[in-house]
């Protein structure tokens, strides 16, 4: 389908997409009626030579997925001072590379938080009262044949841990909450403005709660934030619900306790080498598996396009930008 | 009927467990209805009018349960039987399930986790779901359990409307007269009220065609609300958007055209189903059989 173009595209300020060929969100007519959009993909001309010519024009430019955008990469777009990401996580960024060079980073984190922080209370109620595995159970005609059905776990009274209290971590804070939990947190740094009791490192939180909630950005400091000495801490009972990046757990270890019994259960949202997940979770009913889908949803794609014009919009009118990544 | 609470009976009664002489009941009866003193039921079985005329020295029912369809109450007052339930103990639990069910449903959580556990993912991303914050949410009864469903969905920023007899004057949620009414404004309807003669079928084919082919019935309630029937043929022909369901109108038969849908999770009436809540319940069923004895007051008493 051809775009008709009303206005002159090379009036309209210039916005880079930097995507994966495979991979396009449906943002598409929605930006180009108020951007000139540099999509490579798109133009017959070879990668290199289109991204040469338009650099000297590329105040801008958008991620889509998790397209890695390193210092080489930036070393090409001389003139590039905002990167308006589509994604929460920011660990396809080469963040100190920005900084150095003055470029303003700004996420998706908003636009998800109630998508995510819904899907983290969906994984851990499902995980505890064990939906997924009972829907099993009752589609594969065992009901009439057992009779009784394993009993869950409650939530209400639970301890639980959120791993990084940001935009994300607030709104579970918030849900979990009218559940009757406890909450407690990890952060870089304590919260001023929170109610909630504050451990320095994980360790301690895992071995003051009976849930954590993973939940915040995966940089050098938080990979592999939780190991398995994480795990012996958080117990037998206990339960890990990962909604920010596999990378965050020691996957192997993760699983080892899981099928060792040393945690009792785990609602997965990602995995560190998606889409691959280790298929010794697959036997287990103790564990609920999603394919990084939680912030999937309709309403939540239409979140994230307001929320990235906006950014943009307020970039091209020297407007404060919406959501600006704090980059120290 | 849950072994804790069968340990803890045996402890302290002389404990007949009805289930082992199911053949020969009429002389099992015979035998011991005289010195029969109480009656534990169950979300099961509880106590009919028949059970009831066979055991003349019968002083109480304890159920451990808070719904009372299985006890024919009539006959216990007009008889002057006590009867006791489990209230408040389970009532966190069935709404967390029906807010689980919820996010189950809209979230395709079971479809997705189906999807990893087949390999599927290597081929392709999965498709979008639905959200659920935000949603507008319809409750059917109240109650307890109704009141509790209000409250998690509010953390949810969804907007809380309710059908029950009569307006209650301690709520700012919107009040429906009309369930059909209700059913047209929300988009995620609950029920979660007793089940009576005037709620029996409360789900029928005019509030399912009412909520609509978005709408998402979420029943953690009693099977018999819901004209079953309807139900599977409004989901079969994409009338209804999805449905959580925890309770069944057959027990255990669930509607097995249901089984290849996608937009539905169906679990095994576990809405109170934890270790901690069984205990707790087992441990009140305990407590009112103990005070009864002592003649001291009961703790939940029905009658």
């Amino acid at each position: 389908m051809a775009d008709k173009e009303t206005q002159q595209p090379e009036e309209l300020p210039v916005v880079f997409l930097h995507r994966p060929p495979s991979f396009i969100l449906p943002f598409g007519d929605h930006l180009r009626s108020q951007f000139h959009v540099l999509d490579p993909y798109e133009s017959p001309e070879p990668y290199d030579s289109f991204l040469a010519r338009h650099a000297p024009s590329i105040r801008a430019l958008m991620t889509m997925g998790p397209t890695l955008v390193s210092a080489e990469f930036l070393d090409r777009l001389p003139i590039l001072e905002l990167i308006v990401a589509t994604s929460a996580g920011l660990d396809h960024i080469d963040l100190p590379a920005c900084r150095s060079r003055g470029i303003v980073v700004t996420n998706a984190s908003p636009a998800f938080a109630e998508d995510v922080a819904d899907c983290a209370v969906g994984l851990l109620i499902d995980v505890l009262r064990r939906i997924s595995a009972a829907d099993r159970f009752v589609r594969g005609r065992m009901w009439p044949v057992k009779e009784t059905y394993p009993l869950g776990f409650k939530l209400g009274g639970k301890r639980v841990g959120i791993v990084g209290l940001g935009s994300i971590g607030s709104e579970v804070a918030k849900r979990l909450s009218a559940f009757g939990c406890t909450i407690a947190y990890t952060s870089r740094n304590k919260k001023q403005s929170v109610p909630f009791p504050f451990y320095a490192n994980v360790r301690d939180l895992a071995a003051n709660s009976d849930v954590l909630v993973l939940c915040c950005a995966l940089t050098k400091e938080t990979y592999h934030l939780v190991n398995k000495d994480v795990m012996v801490a958080l117990g037998k009972e206990g339960v890990i619900i990962n909604v920010g990046r596999g990378l965050l757990i020691n996957e192997k270890e993760l699983v080892q306790c899981l099928v060792g019994g040393e945690i009792g259960g785990a609602g997965l949202d990602v995995y560190e080498n998606e889409p691959n997940v280790p298929k010794e979770l697959f036997g287990l009913d103790n564990v609920v598996l999603s394919p990084h889908s939680a912030g999937g949803t309709p309403e939540g794609f239409e979140a994230v396009l307001q929320l990235t014009v906006g950014n943009l919009r307020a970039f091209f009118s020297n407007k404060p930008l919406v959501s600006v990544v704090s980059n120290e | 009927m849950s072994e804790y609470l069968e340990n803890q009976l045996e402890n302290r009664f002389n404990l007949f467990k009805l289930w082992n002489h199911s053949s020969p009941k009429p002389d099992f009866l015979k035998t011991h209805s005289s010195s029969i003193k109480a009656v534990v039921g169950n979300t099961k079985i509880g106590a009919d009018a028949n059970m009831i005329d066979s055991l003349p020295n019968l002083e109480i029912v304890a159920s451990y349960s808070v719904g009372l369809d299985k006890i024919d109450l009539g006959k216990c007052k007009e008889k002057g039987i006590k009867v006791t339930n489990t209230p408040d103990v389970l009532t966190d639990d069935v709404a967390d399930l029906g807010i689980g069910l919820a996010l189950a449903v809209l979230r395709k959580i079971c479809v997705c986790d189906r999807f990893v556990r087949s390999g599927d993912w290597i081929n392709g991303d999965f498709a979008l779901a639905s959200k659920f914050s935000g949603k507008s949410v319809g409750i059917v009864g109240l109650g307890r359990i109704g009141s509790a469903i209000a409250k998690r969905a509010e953390a949810f920023n969804c907007s809380i409307s309710y059908h029950s007899r009569s307006k209650k004057p301690n709520t700012n949620y919107k009040y429906y007269s009309n369930i059909v009414d209700l059913a047209a404004d929300c988009q995620i309807l609950f029920v979660a009220c007793a089940l009576t003669e005037e709620t029996h079928h409360i789900i029928n084919r005019k509030v399912i065609d009412a909520l609509g082919p978005k709408g998402i019935l979420i029943n953690i309630g009693r099977g018999a609300h819901v004209d079953e029937p309807e139900l599977v043929s409004a989901l079969l022909e994409g009338r209804l958007g999805g449905a959580g369901l925890d309770v069944y109108e057959n027990e255990p038969n669930v509607p097995e055209q249901l089984f290849s849908l996608g937009n539905i999770v169906v679990v095994p009436h576990v809405g109170s189903d934890t270790e901690e809540t069984s205990k707790a319940m087992a441990d009140l069923v305990i407590s009112n059989l103990e005070a009864h004895f002592k003649c001291k007051p009961l703790l939940t008493p029905v009658l």
